[in-house]
């Protein structure tokens, strides 16, 4: 399948996922806000934020039984620089009330500002980020 | 348990969205970042897909005096243009171009071992942190 086709149809079924958690849920597909939830103090909604997240990680276990080239075949960056990728997703992500799925797709198509306005500045930082690690300081590594 | 079921399809639909669309491949998650170089386009193809969907049926959705396993919908209520939103959304990113991959991607790749474990288990950590800062607050 072309790339442009497949990224077309994955992103149909995320948002048919979300439009799915929306209709019977109530809730909007939020990752960040989904899993964040589930490590905040606040003991309530953890079934369901549990089961979400627990379909996340099991279509990835399909896909690596089944279809492994959905994945890299090895690394592109560094254990470290994930790690501080990984501290500064999560971190980020919380402070600004979500990331590409809760303020990407959902918020915009809800036509949301505030989402219009994080989609923006993410977008930005991420790129001058791969700017920099990729053309400026060399391979990330 | 409806409501858990119903997330959990939710969740796996998602998951096998991301593991098509190719966004569980921080390779080309950074190639759709670098502009500057050998740009791969078609993951701009997942955000016109995913608005495409549930902006078509979003509005049909809402129309609803509520969802149907639940009482009401949770929709998010803020609507200024704040710090907080700002300066998170600039960290994400740069974690996002840094590692290539964002939270959902991360949680579904975990599986695989390596950076991808790696980011999971950092990125929980980072959420942590985040909300133990804002109890300190509290």
């Amino acid at each position: 399948m072309h790339p442009f086709l497949s990224a077309l149809l994955g992103g149909a079924l995320v948002g048919l996922s979300a439009s799915m958690l929306l209709l019977l849920n109530g809730r909007v597909a939020g990752i960040s806000g989904i899993f964040g939830g589930l490590l905040a103090p606040s003991q309530d909604e953890r079934a369901w934020r549990g089961a979400f997240v627990a379909g996340l990680v099991l279509a990835g276990v399909a896909a690596a039984a089944l279809a492994p080239q959905a994945f890299d075949a090895g690394p592109v960056r560094s254990l470290g620089a994930t790690a501080v990728a990984g501290l500064l997703v999560g971190f980020g992500t919380r402070l600004g009330n979500g990331c590409t799925s809760g303020h990407g797709i959902c918020g915009l198509s809800r036509l949301s500002v505030r989402s219009l306005v994080a989609v923006m500045t993410f977008m930005g930082t991420a790129g001058v980020t791969v700017y920099l690690a990729n053309h400026v300081v060399g391979g990330g590594q | 348990m409806k409501r858990v079921a119903s997330a959990f399809a939710a969740g796996l639909l998602f998951g096998m969205g991301l593991l098509v669309s190719g966004m569980t491949k921080p390779t080309k998650v950074i190639g759709f970042l670098d502009v500057a170089g050998a740009w791969d386009a078609s993951l701009m193809f997942v955000m016109v897909g995913g608005i495409a969907v549930h902006l078509a049926l979003y509005k049909f959705i809402v129309r609803r005096p509520a969802p149907l396993l639940e009482t009401e919908f949770h929709l998010p209520r803020q609507s200024d243009i704040d710090a907080k939103l700002v300066l998170g959304a600039a960290i994400f990113g740069v974690g996002w171009g840094l590692g290539g991959f964002c939270p959902g991607p991360g949680l579904t790749s975990a599986v695989r071992g390596g950076t991808a474990l790696v980011f999971a288990v950092t990125m929980a950590a980072g959420m942590a942190l985040h909300a133990a800062v804002t109890r300190r607050k509290a």
